[in-house]
């Protein structure tokens, strides 16, 4: 069902990753301990319910809840769902049943995983037991999965505790990854093929007929589209700039630097750019640069001075 | 529910053609044909809107603060009195009218849009569950409708059958909606995504916008021929713990359509953002829809759900319906999170004595 993108549109693999750290609460610090401990806690709200997994404050009355009991490792499933595609992160990589367990001792269902071979081999209110991971170091993934429990042992109740465990866990720390493939559009795809061509391109308002530089489709002021493309540059004028003394991780530019704002010949607003090609402290407002593109670079590496006078004030006060 | 101090009215509505990717535009690119298509139908310009609010969702996007490069589309040169929910543009409708509730303002515009394409739309929603318990095992949003869904066939609500003829009766209903991704009566029911849920059990992946401008009183009147007043508005949520939830019911849901004044009378339609055919089923029992309630003369989510407009597009085409004619009183609803987890309900009405149809 995927349309083929269309040639001419610039597309672009985009990761966005993350370690996601949190703190823990009281309550569930004693959890996700437990579960490193083989040991599944619950908290019991003031009407008697025992909610896992446990939650710091009573969904019903927002009261805190600290008062721990531990639960068995066998219980019920109370619904299902077959899952015969895995997908990246989930708990098996083998077809599974997603399943809602509720502990024995417990009046709420976890979220989890049931390993079975197939649709036919998981039901509502079959009998499942947690198999924990071999390795375990206190979150949500101790417990591998569920499995089918054929034992016909008394349900556990829940049971007071203390939930104290030595070395608590106290946060957690979870990758998140999410793939994307990015498309910046088509102001902006014209804007980067055309840098590709060393021609920097803007587009004009019909409105107020400023011309904007890098383009994105809209006029900012007018909230209307910007339709008519407008050659600028190549040379420009630096508006205003600053002086650079942090080298930035993998950048292989040596401080100090200039990086300015530049108002291209015939934009209406300035891009930023870096200086070079003059020592940093003779950089000023006014100095007239033209782009450097480096050999097969798709966009200008940096302005140099291009050696006309200076630019008067009065020409671009209005871009600052 | 109290009557709420002010009048107010959705004047106008537009809406994107939803797509199943749409890479030749950007956000703002997509989003600005409906601003300017609302605007157009209310004579009003960017500089006259009193409140602007958006919603969208930077996890749909990849970037943070994205929603900042579609305020380009609205002339956000200051002064401009705006806001932005990172939820459904329901959301943002509903901060538009308490604002116009306020005083503040006398119209506002709201939109959204979302970008379904660029990434794993089943795989961004995990980022909004649990952190703790629940995330790090990357339940889908599929895997989480199923589990609801099952719920409902153990519990005798409904049969596979039965939501098929849900899925049917939504595209059906689509093919007169020229904007709706998934129409007419041909889209095959398919294999299972995550049993019991098949492909035409769950909504079609893809990008769109929606825009509303909403406006109070006599400015309501003059803008409108007729206006769909909102007479009331509200949005609940359930416990986010999935374990504690009946998932075959929706307590939110109803408390919500309560507090909006959904039940002091019947009402002739229903917009429902119902993304899984049985969340229809859920829906419909608690907000106790009956057979003579035209639900989702538009194909619903199931013919269309750009994440984050869908909601605002229910509200849109509730009130569209007011606007041609077709509709005297219509609810509509919104819904976030997995398994209707937020919710939203809004009343609109036609003005007293004006025409429109009773069914
Ligand atoms: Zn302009």
């Amino acid at each position: 069902m995927t349309t083929a993108p269309r040639p001419d549109i610039l597309r672009a693999p985009l990761i966005v990753e993350f370690p996601f750290t949190r703190s823990l609460g009281p309550v569930q610090s004693a959890f996700l301990t437990g579960l490193r401990n083989k040991v599944t806690l619950g908290v019991r709200t003031p009407t008697g319910k025992v909610l896992v997994p446990p939650v710091e404050y009573d969904p019903d009355t927002a009261e805190e809840l600290r008062d721990l009991v531990e639960v068995g490792a066998t219980g019920t499933v109370t619904t299902w769902a077959w899952n015969h595609e895995p997908r990246r992160g989930q708990p098996l990589d083998t077809p599974f049943a997603w399943v809602l367990v509720k502990l024995d001792g417990a009046d709420t269902a976890l979220l989890h995983a049931l390993d079975v071979p197939g649709p036919e081999a998981v039901r509502t209110g079959q009998r499942v037991r947690v198999r924990w991971a071999a390795e375990r170091e206190g979150v949500i993934t101790d417990i591998a999965c569920f499995e089918p429990d054929d034992s016909t042992t008394e349900p556990a109740q829940a049971a007071p505790h203390q939930g104290e465990f030595g070395d608590m866990v106290t946060g957690i720390v979870t990758p998140a990854r999410l793939d994307y493939e990015y498309s910046p559009g088509g102001a902006q795809t014209r804007y980067i093929n055309a840098l590709a061509d060393r021609r920097t391109v803007g587009e004009r308002c019909p409105s107020c007929r400023k011309v904007y530089v890098p383009p994105r489709g809209a006029c900012p002021t007018c909230g209307v589209a910007t339709t008519e493309q407008v050659e600028v540059g190549p040379a420009g004028t630096v508006t205003t700039y600053c002086i650079v003394n942090i080298k930035a991780k993998n950048l292989d530019i040596e401080v100090p630097y200039v990086y300015a704002h530049i108002a291209l010949d015939g934009a209406d607003l300035a891009l930023h750019g870096r200086i070079a090609g003059i020592p940093y402290d003779q950089v000023r407002m006014g100095l007239r640069v033209e782009p450097v593109w480096t050999e097969g670079g798709r966009y200008p590496d940096h302005y140099r001075p291009t050696g006309e006078p200076d630019a008067d004030y009065d020409t671009y006060k209005e871009l600052i | 529910m109290r009557p709420p101090i002010r009048d107010i009215a959705v004047v106008a509505f537009a809406q994107s053609d939803h797509r199943r990717t749409t890479d030749e535009v950007s956000e703002v690119e997509m989003l600005m044909p409906v601003l300017h298509q609302v605007l157009d139908a209310t004579g009003l310009r960017t500089s006259d809107i009193g409140f602007t609010c958006s919603g969208s969702s930077d996890y749909l996007a990849g970037r943070a603060f994205s929603f900042t490069m579609a305020l380009d589309g609205v002339g956000a040169w200051p002064p401009i009195s705006e806001s932005h929910v990172e939820m459904d543009g329901a959301w943002a409708l509903y901060e538009a009218w308490t604002k116009l509730l306020t005083g503040e303002a006398d119209t506002a515009l709201v939109y959204s849009y979302g970008k379904s394409s660029p990434g794993s739309v089943r795989d961004v929603l995990t980022r909004q569950l649990d952190p703790y318990y629940v995330a790090p095992l990357w339940p889908d949003s599929v895997a989480l409708a199923a589990l609801q869904a099952q719920a409902l066939v153990d519990a005798g609500e409904t049969d596979e059958k039965a939501l098929a003829g849900v899925a049917a009766r939504s595209r059906t209903a689509a093919a007169t909606n020229a904007h709706a991704q998934l129409r007419g009566p041909g889209v095959p029911q398919g294999d299972y995504v995550v049993q019991p849920l098949r492909t035409g059990d769950c909504p079609p992946v893809g990008d769109g916008a929606a825009a509303v401008i909403l406006a109070a009183g006599d400015r309501a009147r003059e803008l409108c021929e007729r206006p769909a007043w909102i007479r009331g508005i509200d949005h609940r949520i359930e416990a986010h713990s999935l374990g504690v939830r009946d998932l075959t019911d929706s307590p939110s849901t109803r408390l919500a359509a309560e507090h909006a004044g959904a039940f002091e009378r019947p009402v002739d339609t229903a917009e429902l953002h119902a993304p899984f055919t049985s969340q229809e089923v859920v829906l419909r029992k608690a907000l106790r829809l009956g057979d003579d309630v035209d639900v989702n003369p538009s194909g619903g989510a199931l013919a269309a759900n750009p994440v984050m407009a869908a909601g605002l597009i229910r509200i849109g085409e509730a009130a569209a319906r007011i606007h041609r004619g077709e509709a005297r009183r219509a609810l509509a609803h919104a819904t976030s999170g997995p398994c209707l987890q937020q919710n939203l309900v809004a009343v609109l009405e036609a003005s007293e004595g004006s025409e429109g149809a009773t069914r």
